[in-house]
């Protein structure tokens, strides 16, 4: 009761009113953004009511900036400088990405994620989806009608840590909150399971335009557990364009092209491939710019055909995540399609004879992942009252380890482990007063480090000397709960520590990220200060109302003193988020939350306890 | 720290209740898992964490044979001491590199299929020998042993799936 002195009535927002949330599918062709309202899952259109936001950013020499329609409309005029499917190359270096030699940019290759030229100057990836996920957010602030708590953002399950941190980057530069970085097959499953009351073993094939991924999931009352997953972060609709294009090229004998000419034909070539999803033969013309005109046929049976080692790849990645579960497809109950690409009829013939049963196509596979994402974020928000939330189990793809002799990975955490996942691994000195040790973090499969993706090379220092092999080094991965890796190693006998957020090798470093920040404000003449002051106040109110909601469910925990120490942070905290020193409510933000984790690990300790006894007496009922 | 059998309140023993230990986790789990702290402060966000971290361990440990009796030894005071106690018998030995042999030529899905059938016989057989020493007998090191083949098997079966991985 106390607690009701810290603030003013009215000032900071009541229990259980409704925070706004959504989902947003980041999608190599289309993104969406969806949000749950009076109970119900929906997609959030543009003013002129279109659901899908193209994901084509053009940059204009003066500084402007084009998204989606706009920029797509554009695209085979302005080649260089409109980027379509730049989720391929977030979190890649440039020897990564496929087709780079079809492909119309002007791409620079920096240490980490490669990079584009364009007239607005050179733009990392990154800061090509914070375009998209920008005009996505003034869409969601626009039809809602106030700022945002949080965003679930999905990304493919098969991505790796530097694609996941390059996006949730991406969200930072844009001004987004999130929530949660959510994998695309699980939202689907969410968004299938709650509006079928599924029940069983699920399977969820997702080809989008630049990724595919296939994950097996249990379903069961309130729980959403992913089993496993695999797939192929370079495989989707977008390679099916490509073969068309070689196609055509070949079929028209036509001489090396220019930048228009191929995204023209790329185009052509996308609306061929979608068209013979209901027709047996599509008819492409185009006139070139030195005056050519291509002309040509091609028929369902001849887009198989020169599809079919693609439609191939997906059939490892299906048997090994059957693998990997401990499962036949007699196991499994449906097969969910999402992806605009699993529209194509070789894509159903070939998933319905893997798994020996029609897929199941009742959900629009454009929009399913955002729907779910939706869902979660209601779930994340805290809008839903316990009970009729649900609980959502996911795991890491890739397996995690670390470089050893001779140039061999060693697995630390093994792919398909649930997050949030930790583990330890000693290591030694091999040399006499050795002071130094360097590690070199890797993610993949493979048993040779230069097959895996490098994601960070830290050092050691500051070992004291010992005779080899004396030292006991202790390396700790932790990956959150949004597939988020972070190391830190520790030498056992005195205690020297070194930790590093896994960024370098691939990803951006902190300072880049800031940089973008204060670009992107530069250009949207946005206030920069405006907008810390307005974080550090959504950020204190969102801590006050949770210290206030665990002081009344669980203030039984608390000693009279330990409680009003809690109290009295909380007061001063009240008393500077009114103000405008965002640093100084970001202070006392920190002290809150020092002042309360004794609390919080208090609280853990008792819903464990509570946990047991609930089922203690559910066992006795049977 | 307590036992893991201890977390979700389970008997400590090799057979385990796996319904029980599902219902369990999932309740456990419904409490501390960061979805239910998302807009909660850093604090109890840092908390569930580290609790989620520690039941997703526990409940791994648990779930997988290999793993469970190797903390049931632990919590008895034997170390399974794969690294250093390479002495196999000459039968077991025999067979395994029989097993290897068969990997070894395998060029096709058709063929590792068999294979990995025959190996989760072998396991699925040692379970049952480590269920009876450790549960009835409460033999401790005769388990050490059984424990140490198993997981030979458990290297094989992985070796087994890489090789699914490059003929695929």
């Amino acid at each position: 009761m106390a607690l009701l002195q810290i603030s003013e009535p009215g000032q900071f927002a009541a229990p259980h009113q409704h925070r706004l949330a959504v989902g947003i599918d980041l999608g190599t062709t289309n993104s969406l953004v969806a949000t749950v309202r009076s109970g119900a899952a929906t997609v959030l259109p543009d003013e002129q009511g279109r659901a899908l936001l193209p994901s084509i950013v053009r940059y204009l020499a003066n500084g402007r900036v084009e998204v989606g329609y706009p920029a797509q409309a554009r695209q085979a005029e302005d080649p260089k400088n409109t980027i379509a499917s730049v989720k391929r190359f977030m979190g890649r270096g440039l020897k990564d990405v496929g087709h780079a030699e079809n492909m119309a940019y002007d791409f620079a290759d920096a240490p980490g994620m490669v990079q584009l030229r364009t007239a607005a100057g050179v733009k990392s990836p990154v800061e090509v989806s914070a375009e998209i996920l920008k005009v996505l957010r003034q869409r969601a602030a626009l039809s809602l009608g106030g700022d945002l708590a949080g965003a679930v953002i999905t990304v493919p399950a098969y991505f790796d840590d530097a694609q996941r941190q390059a996006t949730k980057d991406a969200a930072q530069i844009a001004g987004l909150s999130v929530l949660r970085l959510l994998n695309e097959p699980t939202a689907a499953a969410i968004a299938y399971g709650l509006e079928n009351a599924s029940e069983g073993v699920y399977a969820v094939f997702d080809l989008g335009g630049g990724t595919f991924d296939i994950s097996i999931l249990r379903l069961s009352k309130g729980v959403f557990e992913v089993v496993a997953t695999s797939g192929d972060a370079l495989l989707g609709g977008d390679d099916f364009d490509q073969r068309v294009f070689c196609w055509i090229v070949e079929e028209a004998k036509l001489p090396p092209l220019n930048a228009r000419d191929m995204r023209l034909l790329l185009v052509k070539s996308r609306e061929a491939k979608e068209y013979l999803t209901t027709h047996a033969e599509a008819r492409i013309t185009a006139r070139l710019s030195g005056g050519e005109v291509v002309d040509v046929a091609l028929s369902a049976e001849k887009l198989c055909e020169i599809t079919q080692t693609l439609v191939h790849k997906t059939l490892g990645p299906m048997r090994k995540a059957l693998r990997d579960a401990g499962l036949g497809v007699e196991d499994v109950k449906g097969v969910v399609m999402v992806g605009g690409a699993t529209r194509m009829p070789q894509i159903q013939r070939a998933v319905g004879e893997f798994f020996r049963r029609d897929p199941l196509n009742n959900l629009d596979p454009d929009k399913v992942v955002a729907l779910g994402a939706a869902m979660q974020a209601n779930v994340l928000a805290g809008n839903k009252p316990a009970g009729e939330d649900w609980l959502l189990l996911d795991v890491i793809p890739l397996s995690l380890g670390i470089e050893t002799m001779g140039g061999l990975a060693e697995k630390v955490i093994p792919r398909n482990s649930t997050i949030p996942v930790a583990r330890a691994q000693e290591f030694t000195t091999f040399k006499d007063g050795q002071t130094g040790m360097s590690f070199h973090v890797v993610q993949g499969e493979r048993e040779l480090v230069s097959d895996c993706r490098s994601l960070a090379r830290f050092e050691l220092k500051g070992i004291p000397p010992m005779v080899a092999g004396a030292a006991r080094i202790r390396v700790t991965f932790q990956v959150d709960a949004d597939g988020l890796l972070s190391v830190a190693a520790k030498e056992a006998t005195t205690g020297v520590e070194a930790s590093v957020v896994v960024k370098p090798s691939y990803g951006l470093a902190d300072a880049d990220v800031e940089r973008m920040l204060r670009d992107s404000f530069e250009h949207a003449k946005d206030d920069m200060h405006a907008r810390a002051l307005n974080e550090a106040r959504v950020e204190a109110e969102r801590l006050l109302e949770a210290v206030r909601g665990a002081l009344a469910a669980d203030g039984a925990l608390l000693a009279a003193e330990e409680r009003a120490a809690i109290e009295r942070q909380a007061a001063a905290l009240a008393a500077v988020a009114s103000g405008s020193d965002h640093r100084a409510i970001r202070q006392a933000s920190e002290a809150l939350n020092r002042a309360t984790e004794e609390f919080a690990g208090r609280r853990m300790d008792a819903g464990v306890k509570r946990a047991l006894a609930g089922k203690r007496i559910a066992s006795l009922d049977l | 720290m307590s036992s893991h059998f201890e977390l979700f309140g389970l008997a400590p023993a090799f057979a385990v209740d796996a319904a029980a230990l599902d219902r369990a986790y999932r309740e456990i789990q419904s409490r501390v898992h960061p979805d239910r702290f998302a807009h909660a402060g850093d604090a109890e966000r840092r908390a569930s964490m580290q609790w989620t971290t520690r039941v997703n361990e526990a409940y791994r440990t648990l779930k997988s044979p290999v793993q469970r009796a190797r903390h049931l030894l632990e919590l008895n005071g034997v170390d399974v001491a794969f690294e250093t106690n390479t002495q196999m018998p000459p039968d077991f030995l025999m067979r395994q590199l029989e097993l290897r042999e068969t990997l070894a030529e395998a060029r096709e899905p058709e063929a590792l299929e068999p294979l990995l059938v025959e190996v989760r016989r072998d396991q699925q057989q040692l379970e049952r020998s480590i269920e009876e020493l450790i549960d009835a007998k409460r033999d401790f090191a005769a388990a050490a042993g059984e424990v140490r083949k198993l997981m030979f098997l458990d290297k094989l079966a992985a070796e087994i799936d890489l090789a699914f991985d490059k003929v695929e």
